[in-house]
């Protein structure tokens, strides 16, 4: 456990998502629908120094152990974090996150004009590209501020 | 063609168009020959915006192969009105009929019909998203005029919302076509549009003045600049009328350069250009026919 680590509390099970980018550690939350209502300690560490990221953010969930399927939509937004799974205060896990080929429900299309803005029983679903994410109806290609789309 | 639904040129291979483009030129050349080809044809019609061309070139193709349409009518006389999703209406009508023709003002609607129904769904146009079957009468066209590969193509106006513009673009990077977009600096091709034209390695230049490449164009395709997709009128004003095709304009074109227009125009194209032989629009609106007719025999 590094000095960096240490500035947020050490927790005993759950998750540390590390060398998330600075200032989105609020952002990993709202993906991960983690509102602090399911009664998990959160640990932010915000603008924390960093020798490969200059500044970076790490997320401390206490007691949830985040599936793949949750770190692989993470990867839109934080696609350089390290996720360790912690037992009994030892990591049990490293993993890295995986873009997946596609999201659904994660995202709405900022396209106002598309099918998915209307009131239609479907859920807005995006192709993931090298850089960004692509309306798979509208085909509206989304690059930046990912995090302004994130569904409620 | 071995596709369940018609929803975006994207997914037609090179063959796929000329198998619908040589079934085409046989239906042309004799209609009347496949009158009974599919009597037991029902094509539903469901346009949620106003059409003339593609509608009733659906209807009439349909009527042409000895089938039958049923026809939503108005968005104002329909169930739409009471508010009913365009996955209901489609799983509706999907059991009156063996296909579906759409249209909706809705990008990505003919998507979510085809996750909704079993029946085939040909996108005749979503929004500013897509119009497949234009562009196979657009490819019918161009062949005819200027053949298909070793093109080279002009399309001019409005790039942004026009959904003729991206299915033929999509298309035409199956051929051998340098595609030359013309537009105001506002009305260019969308970012989608584009990204798919670099993976596809296309060979495209960008202009804002049609002098530059005129004289190198066998086919300018015309678009309209559509003021009823703009969102903000104050910039429709600011482009309307930037590109106006008259015989002086086509001074330095070849003489056997075609000009195509998905129609309808409004100040495009000068009336007196309609008698000269570059003008092949109302050729290409008529071969809307042959063209459907090949389209409904490959999906049905």
């Amino acid at each position: 456990m590094t000095d960096t680590e240490l500035r947020v509390s050490k927790i005993r099970n759950g998750t540390v998502i590390d060398h998330v980018n600075a200032g989105e550690a609020l952002h990993v939350l709202a993906l991960l629908e983690i509102d602090g209502s399911g009664g998990e300690t959160v640990s932010l560490g915000m603008n924390v120094p960093s020798q490969t990221m200059g500044k970076k953010d790490v997320v401390k969930v206490e007691g949830r152990e985040l599936s793949q399927n949750e770190l692989d939509v993470l990867s839109l937004i934080a696609p350089d974090a390290t996720i360790n799974i912690i037992r009994e205060y030892e990591v049990a896990e490293k993993k890295h996150v995986e873009p997946p080929e596609t999201v659904e429900g994660v995202l709405s299309c900022p396209n106002l004009d598309c099918i998915t803005n209307d009131d239609e029983p479907v859920q807005p679903r995006f192709d993931v590209l090298s850089e960004g994410v692509r309306c798979a109806y509208c085909e509206t290609i989304v690059r930046d501020d990912l995090t302004d789309h994130l569904l409620a | 063609m071995r596709h369940d639904h018609l929803l975006t040129a994207k997914q037609l291979s090179r063959a796929d168009i000329e198998a619908v483009l040589d079934r085409a030129s046989e239906f042309a050349a004799d209609p009347a020959a496949f009158r009974e080809r599919h009597p037991e044809l029902l094509l539903a019609l469901c346009f949620f915006e106003p059409s003339t061309r593609t509608k009733m070139s659906f209807e009439t193709a349909a009527k042409r192969l000895g089938g039958d349409i049923v026809d939503m009518g108005s968005v104002e006389s329909s169930s739409v009105k009471k508010g009913e999703s365009l996955a209901d209406t489609v799983r509706v009508i999907e059991g009156y009929a063996d296909a579906i023709v759409l249209r909706h003002p809705k990008q990505g609607a003919a998507q979510l019909a085809s996750e909704y129904v079993d029946v085939p769904v040909v996108n005749a146009g979503d929004g500013a998203g897509h119009h497949p079957s234009q562009t196979l009468l657009d490819l019918y066209t161009i062949r005819e005029n200027a053949g298909l590969d070793d093109l080279s193509i002009g399309i001019l106006g409005d790039l942004k919302y026009g959904r003729t513009v991206h299915s033929l673009a999509h298309a035409l990077t199956k051929f051998d076509a340098r595609q030359h977009f013309i537009s105001p600096e506002s009305l260019k091709l969308p970012r989608s549009v584009r990204y798919d034209l670099h993976e596809a390695g296309a060979n495209v230049r960008e202009h804002e003045s049609l002098e530059d490449v005129l004289p190198n164009l066998d086919v300018l395709y015309v678009t309209r600049i559509q003021r009823e997709r703009f969102p903000d009128e104050e910039e429709y004003r600011k482009v309307a009328g930037k590109y106006s095709i008259d015989a002086d304009t086509l001074e330095h074109a070849r003489d056997d350069l075609s000009i195509m227009h998905p129609l309808p125009r409004v100040d495009e194209i000068a009336p007196e250009l309609d008698d000269t032989e570059h003008a092949t629009y109302f050729s290409q609106a008529h071969n809307g026919v042959p063209v459907r007719m090949a389209l409904l025999d490959s999906l049905l």
